[in-house]
């Protein structure tokens, strides 16, 4: 176990290294000048010398790496906006909470689509509901999140008016002016990002569930608890069931971790201050800073992510422990 | 043991399993596939019965139509009579009080007829409290009695392990006590050694033996290997596509058999100290269920056949001076002698 501790960490760290060094190198190669971005449209050319100084832009890409490290691990920060000031930490720690509200409240729905209707078709095959669940999958699947947003957008939000067409409300502590806050008001805007974001998930599970409860009901366990004399109702749930999520656990947990850098498309139409339109808005303005701490953030989740889905499997299968 | 024999069952007096006439069809893209056509066979208290056959053959499709454990597409007509009860008509919820509780079945594999992800104390706990209402420490006794009976060392450690921790001659054992452990009248065990090493089959086969003295459980032994059969069944039942050829009890089925389909069989055993280049083999290959050949089903690959072979089908039939012995074969009795003894010496010799 400590080994496989040992190891685990040591990977993460090769994989951070991959990650931000590879994120560096694409951002150099960008043809923009960020220091002029950044000292602003009438800026004279001293000036945004100045700027590039400052912000260390005028060292070499390694040595700016090395002062992107150094802050890190020394300091804990990611630095400040090249364009704004601001810390990065603070940008990220107010943009997180939005992309982690969207993302597990869309998980939960996409699971609770998912995992019934994956079960019934797999017990029902070719029966009309089989058949049902497999056009949804196919329509889930192959309609872009971008115009099922904005027609739910226009439908929902803004023909019928039942839920807010855009923006993101506080739980807790909404900050001083803000015109809305609380549970409700959160889960009112919430509801259409979290449909929009779930549909494509929902079907790709959906298929996974049926897939996986088809073959399990095959396997000769099953048919030795039916010998048994089990009814058919122990027999799926524990037997058919405990056996046929074990693979629907993992992948949870890489798509949420995934998912928690950024859901950029749902994020953006939705006007969400999460993560990803705060990549995005990172990209526009050239402001590594930023975009370099949505990276860092993003690789935390999907490394510590990979852990926990890790550990847990060595709980719920017994054919796998940590050697 | 004692619930087992009291009730309906004490009070029924022909065989324990009277199998009439069964047969099992499957609907399939294809077409309709005849798996089982037209299967008789009785199993008396205590006794053994072989099922020899070929991959495919409707041996094991026989034994789960009885069982109604066959896929949703199966068609099953005739009669299973278990104690005079027709399990083919049986309710779900008779017939899973019967499944596991008054029969029990074993499978071809054990490393994948157990689950993998529960205890092998819990798997066979879940068998004791399926059919008893017994409290949870009572239902787990029960399984570590199971475990030691079957020769599992250290058996109360082993309750807690899983499957993955044992091995395959271990796993069949488990798989045993869990069929046993509610004392079936039946048990049904559907080529539990073919995926053993040579040694372990011995075991399990010797185990199976000891257990059935002990607790008089009748066993249907579902096998491709006569070497099997020979060693532990009374009577026996050779199927070929689907249908039974022969039928007899296991003295005179090595000793006299009677179908083409017996020879083959008898003759591809191999033998210490035959000093043979190679085995004999049945040519060819066991046909199509979808749509299989007119007359006698093993015509196309018998030396033997003549015309009427694939005109007309063959019907069981007594042997003249044996009636238990039945086979379905038109060949005449002086050339089934004679073509039985060269079988026979060729194998011995």
């Amino acid at each position: 176990m400590f080994q496989y501790i040992i190891r685990r960490l040591l990977w993460a760290v090769v994989i951070f290294a991959a990650v931000t060094v590879i994120t560096y190198i694409i951002f150099f190669v960008i043809p923009a000048d960020p220091a002029a971005l950044a000292a602003g449209k009438s800026a004279t050319p001293e000036f945004v010398a100045q700027v590039r100084h400052f912000l260390h832009l005028d060292r070499s890409i390694p040595v700016q790496y090395f002062y992107f490290v150094k802050n890190l691990i020394v300091h804990g920060s990611l630095g400040t906006s090249y364009v704004n000031r601001r810390s990065v930490d603070t940008i990220v720690g107010e943009a997180a909470p939005v992309t982690a509200s969207l993302v597990f409240g869309g998980a939960i729905l996409w699971l609770a689509i998912a995992v019934p209707i994956g079960i019934l078709s797999a017990l029902k095959p070719r029966s009309l509901a089989d058949r049902m669940t497999m056009v949804f999958v196919l329509i889930g699947i192959s309609l872009p999140v971008v115009w099922i947003g904005l027609i739910l957008q226009w439908a929902i939000g803004f023909k019928l008016g039942w839920l807010p067409n855009a923006g993101y409300c506080d739980v807790i502590n909404p900050p001083v002016g803000a015109t809305c806050g609380g549970v409700v008001d959160w889960a009112r805007h919430m509801v259409l990002p979290w449909i929009v974001f779930a549909i494509l998930f929902a079907a790709i599970y959906a298929r996974m569930v049926r897939s996986n409860v088809m073959d399990t009901l095959g396997e000769d366990y099953v048919r030795t608890a039916r010998a048994k004399g089990a009814p058919e109702r122990i027999v799926l749930i524990k037997h058919v069931l405990r056996n046929a999520m074990l693979p629907v656990v993992t992948m949870l947990g890489m798509d949420i971790a995934v998912a928690l850098g950024g859901a950029i498309f749902t994020e953006s139409i939705f006007g969400l201050p999460g993560l990803g339109r705060t990549a995005v808005q990172g990209l526009d303005n050239f402001d590594l800073p930023e975009v370099m701490g949505v990276v860092v953030f993003a690789t935390l989740c999907v490394i510590i992510f990979g852990l926990l889905v890790d550990i847990l499997y060595g709980f719920i299968d017994p054919r796998i422990r940590f050697e | 043991m004692t619930t087992a024999l009291t009730g309906a069952g004490a009070a029924h007096a022909g065989p324990l399993l009277d199998v009439r006439e069964l047969r099992t069809s499957f609907v399939t893209d294809d077409g309709i596939v005849g798996a089982v056509d037209g299967v008789s066979f009785q199993l008396g208290q205590g006794k053994t019965l072989g099922i020899v056959g070929e991959s495919g053959c409707g041996k094991s499709v026989t034994n789960l139509s009885i069982m109604g454990l066959n896929p949703k597409t199966a068609r099953v007509s005739g009669q299973a009579l278990f104690r005079g009860e027709d399990l083919l008509k049986a309710s779900p919820a008779r017939l899973r009080e019967i499944r596991g509780g008054e029969i029990a079945m074993i499978f071809q594999d054990p490393m994948t007829s157990l689950n993998p992800v529960h205890k092998i104390g819990d798997q066979i706990v879940e068998a004791v409290l399926l059919h008893n209402d017994v409290s949870k420490q009572e239902a787990r006794s029960r399984a570590l009695e199971g475990l030691k009976e079957v020769g599992i060392p250290q058996a109360e450690r082993r309750l807690d392990d899983y499957p993955h921790q044992f091995s395959g001659g271990m796993r069949q054992r488990v798989m045993i006590a869990m069929a046993l452990v509610n004392d079936p009248a039946v048990l049904i065990a559907d080529e539990p050694t073919t995926a053993l090493d040579v040694t372990t089959q011995a075991q399990i086969l010797a185990l199976m033996k000891k257990l059935q003295d002990d607790h008089g459980t009748a066993i249907v032994m579902i096998t491709h290997d006569l070497g099997v059969v020979a060693e532990v069944a009374d009577d026996i039942v050779v199927m070929y596509a689907a249908r039974v050829v022969e039928q007899a009890n296991v003295e005179d089925l090595f000793e006299r058999p009677q179908h083409p389909y017996a020879w083959g069989l008898l003759g591809s055993l191999p033998r210490l100290g035959a000093d043979v280049d190679r085995l004999v083999q049945i040519p060819g290959q066991p046909p199509s269920l979808l749509r299989p050949p007119n007359g006698c089903r093993f015509s196309p690959r018998c030396p033997h056949a003549f015309s009427r072979c694939r005109q007309e089908d063959p019907r069981l039939m007594p042997v003249t001076d044996a009636p238990e012995h039945l086979q379905a074969c038109f060949l005449d009795e002086e050339t089934k002698a004679r073509e039985a003894v060269k079988t026979l010496t060729a194998a011995a010799a």
